[in-house]
């Protein structure tokens, strides 16, 4: 950033967050200001910073699985799959199909219900109210299923090393379809009612537009990325547990502004009912936890690579072992993060209210960046 | 004493308490509206339905402090809020419910509650200004802006409205449609884009009172509150009031000029019922709006004004001119 | 690498890898699945290897010179790759210090891990936002986590942690509390 225009009298400083309503948790934004264009744009992150790193390195394996479903609150079973699959990896533990069966089912379950949040506050953002009720409506409902098998509502600890903790039922099956049914609904009304709302249209059409390479120079992915025509989905592109079994498109837009991210997470939905669907019929019988997995969990050591595709992009986890029941390094790339790093590029020279509705269509869950 | 004195002092407390009770049941309509609009139940708690809810937020708002922020304009701050309120009761002194009941007939009432009308955007630009708050600043500077950008094609459409109806009397407006196919929403004789004239001048109304979704000034998630961020307890009150009086003395406009005010649409029982069933039912309408729609950008707020509205209002003026001319 | 060769980008990563003697018992050397053919003399290898990607989640590990960071970054820049996290590894019995570069390729599946090692009591590796401005974040956290300095970023103050924060919580002689 040149220094005369910072310098400029004319500009000034606008802190967004910590505590802002746009933000939707605790980002602030240093925004230079002039008028109401923005000149230049720092996020100021790490105000929920938890070391989760650090917590990893003085937890057992098996302890440290709830962390992750705390780092992103709205896809935790996402985060839970990385880390457990990447622990399967080191350890050379197979999962019975039906345990990952289960997995695709709850994650895709999980998936929906975090676009459906990303609607809802996004429209918020916007200064549409009423979407964020339908949309939390449709939310409650997978929120219920997913208790039912999982326990909890938000902050699943649902997978273990090997399979799953608890095997789904008649009940959950059927709660899943009739689900399926009213989403199948709802969606087309959404669509009538806000994707062709042409103050909505005019809001996001060409806003924030952001060109594939500044995609690939700031390592964004997930929907962030699919918005700008990039082909990249880890469940295609690096396919882990059994998505290869299920027949599923990866929604690409190529105008790469607010209005495609938004599509890319709206057809989203549709595909991960697919995928359910998919699921649900195909769903083998068998155990849901591998018989032969070890008590105590000691990779071997080296280190291990796992990517999986959370709803805002591609989670890794990087495992360094040194062969004890802790991990030695583990590092977690959240996906938001690299995301949210391209905002300063991207929103130069917008309006404000523009820069806040690229802002939200990042869809950023501040958790998930502080870590 | 006079009399006359008497009659405008005991209209004056009615329609104080009028607009009072107004804003503070708009408040309990908007919510249950917009619950239902968003498939919840809204207030429910305190009374029936929950309608002791706005008497129970007016005592909260009452007794809580006023909180004076550190390096406010403390004269203006405080200034702001009243200036909010004052002009909207103000404006209501003209507004003719019925045949007798207006507060103060006067020629030029029309007139009048324009005057009061640009008063309140200078509410919000001494109270933004006055907070020491970014937000607020900007709330004020864009709620300038609107409000000029709104105002000429709301004017026009009045100027317009003034030459078919030749008066600026509201009463005689009233007068002037008996019946509904005299309303002048529907006076093809006049102008063949009446109707148009009626959606302009309400379009026009919501963004002068920033309602959603023209509401840029208190933009939620932008400025966080825009230009009454810094405002606590009845200085919030006022604010919100006044913003209720204005939708309220929008829509009665709207229904004075283009609905036939108090008359019956058939002509038969005429009275303050029939005005007050319209008033609520454009003003529900606004609830819906507010609803429904996303907010605009500021951008669009403008093309739509300088752009669209403008050119429509002068061209119905000009179409209007022309036909009084002719016939 | 399943469904493309990588000879080319290969053959240029080979020159920057560090000649390694003997497989040390650390760990990111000891999978050694498919190096036979990469050796001409066998003490001294080029720190490339091409682990089993089913084992270990990548497809190639380079072990680099801190000065050699950017190269190898420009070279995988220059493939389409992109840059998925920055991250430090400390290895104090060794003294050393490990900066992990993962890279990551749209299509067709390729990741690529670069690493190399630095004095602990002195950590200094050049930056490479220059060539991914997505890097300065990852660089920054890096820093904040292991005192690493990068130098030529253009920006090193404290990212996640608080901004007066004198401490490395990542380093394994920070004791974390309760």
């Amino acid at each position: 950033m040149d220094n005369a225009a910072t310098n400029n009298q004319e500009t000034f400083v606008l802190n967004v967050g910590p505590q802002h309503p746009a933000t939707h948790g605790v980002l602030r934004l240093k925004l230079t200001l002039d008028g109401e264009y923005v000149v230049r744009a720092e996020p100021v992150l790490g105000y929920i910073h938890r070391m989760h790193e650090k917590m990893g390195e003085n937890r057992t394996w098996a302890q440290f699985m709830p962390n992750t479903g705390r780092m992103d609150y709205l896809s935790a079973l996402s985060y839970n799959h990385g880390y457990a699959a990447a622990v399967e990896r080191a350890m050379g533990i197979t999962v019975p199909e039906r345990a990952e069966y289960l997995r695709v089912i709850t994650v895709e379950l999980n998936r929906i219900s975090s676009h459906l949040v990303w609607f809802g506050a996004y429209l918020l953002d916007l200064g549409g109210f009423t979407p964020l009720l339908y949309a939390f409506d449709d939310r409650e409902k997978i929120l219920n299923l997913l208790e039912s098998v999982t326990g909890s509502r938000l902050t699943y600890c649902y997978f273990r090393f090997g399979g799953v903790y608890n095997d789904i039922d008649e009940n959950f099956v059927d709660g899943v379809k009739e689900f399926i049914k009213t989403m199948r609904r709802s969606l087309p009304m959404y669509h009538n009612l806000v994707s062709k709302n042409i103050i909505l249209l005019k809001r996001l059409k060409d806003i924030g537009p952001i060109s594939r390479e500044t995609i690939r120079k700031y390592g964004a992915t997930g929907p962030v990325a699919r918005g700008s025509g990039v082909d990249y989905d880890v469940r295609k592109n690096e396919p882990y547990s059994v998505y290869p079994e299920f027949d599923f498109e990866v929604p690409v837009y190529h105008e790469g502004d607010s209005m495609a991210r938004y599509m890319v997470r709206m057809d989203e939905i549709e595909q991960s009912m697919r995928i359910i669907e998919q699921a649900l019929d195909k769903l083998p019988a068998g155990p849901v936890m591998a018989a032969k997995t070890p008590r105590i969990i000691k990779p071997p050591k080296g280190d291990y690579y796992q990517a999986v595709e959370a709803a805002r992009g591609s989670f890794g986890v990087r495992i360094v072992s040194d062969g004890t029941n802790t991990a030695y390094r583990l590092k977690l790339r959240s996906p938001s993060f690299s995301n949210l790093s391209l905002f300063s590029a991207v929103s130069e020279g917008m309006l404000l209210a523009d820069a806040l509705a690229l802002l939200g269509s990042l869809d950023l869950v501040i958790p998930e960046i502080d870590r | 004493m006079d009399s006359e004195l008497i009659r405008v002092i005991a209209f004056l407390v009615g329609i104080i308490a009028f607009a009072a009770l107004n804003a503070a049941y708009l408040v309990w309509l908007e919510r249950k509206g917009a619950a239902h609009i968003q498939r919840r139940i809204g207030p429910k708690e305190v009374g029936p339905f929950g309608l002791l809810q706005p008497m129970v937020d007016g005592i909260k708002l009452m007794t809580k402090q006023i909180l004076i922020p550190d390096g406010v304009d403390p004269v203006l701050f405080r200034l702001a809020p009243i200036l909010a309120m004052v002009p909207a009761i103000m404006s209501f002194v003209t507004i003719p419910f019925s045949e007798t009941l207006v507060a103060r007939n006067i020629n030029v009432g029309l007139l009048m509650i324009f005057a009061f009308a640009s008063v309140n955007v200078l509410a919000l630009l001494l109270g933004g200004w006055a907070s020491n708050n970014k937000y607020a600043v900007i709330s004020a500077a864009r709620a300038v802006s609107q409000n000029i950008a709104y105002e000429i094609p709301m004017l026009i459409t009045v100027i317009t409205m003034v030459m078919i109806t030749g008066t600026l009397n509201l009463n005689e407006i009233v007068a002037q449609q008996p019946n509904i196919s005299q309303w002048y929403i529907f006076r093809f004789s006049a102008s063949p884009l009446m109707p148009v004239a009626f959606l302009i001048f309400f379009i026009c109304s919501l963004a002068e009172t920033n309602r959603a979704p023209f509401d840029l000034g208190e933009a939620e998630s932008e400025l966080v509150a825009g230009f009454h961020t810094e405002y606590s307890s009845m200085g919030f009150g006022l604010f919100f009031m006044g913003e209720y009086a204005n939708i309220v003395i929008g829509c009665s406009l709207a229904v004075v000029l283009f609905l036939g005010g108090w008359q019956d649409p058939f002509g038969l029982y005429p009275g303050v019922w029939w005005f007050l069933l319209k008033l609520y039912l454009l003003i529900f309408t606004v609830i819906w709006i507010r609803w429904t729609f996303p907010r605009t950008q500021f951008y669009g707020l403008l093309n739509l004004s300088w752009k669209i509205l403008i050119p429509v209002s002068m061209f119905n003026l000009l179409l209007t001119a022309g036909f009084l001319k002719v016939f | 690498m399943r469904n493309m060769d990588f000879t080319k980008l290969k053959e240029q990563l080979r020159p920057l890898a560090i000649l390694e003697d003997v497989v040390v018992g650390e760990p990111p050397e000891e999978d050694t699945g498919s190096e036979a053919r990469v050796a001409p003399e066998p003490e001294k290898l080029a720190a490339m290897h091409e682990p089993d990607y089913l084992a270990r989640g990548f497809n190639l590990d380079v072990r680099v010179e801190a000065g050699k960071v950017v190269e190898a970054a420009g070279i995988l820049d220059e493939h389409g790759f992109f840059l998925e996290a920055v991250t430090g590894v400390d290895w104090p019995q060794e003294g050393q210090l490990e900066v992990v570069y993962d890279y990551c390729l749209w299509q067709p599946q390729c990741r690529v891990v670069v690493r190399t090692r630095l004095d602990r009591q002195s950590p200094v590796v050049p930056t490479i936002s220059t060539i991914c401005p997505g890097a300065n974040w990852h660089e920054r956290e890096t820093h904040d986590f292991f005192g690493i300095e990068f130098s030529g970023h253009p920006d090193l103050r404290p990212l996640l942690l608080p901004d007066d924060a004198d401490f490395h919580p990542l380093l394994k002689d920070f004791k974390a509390h309760g």
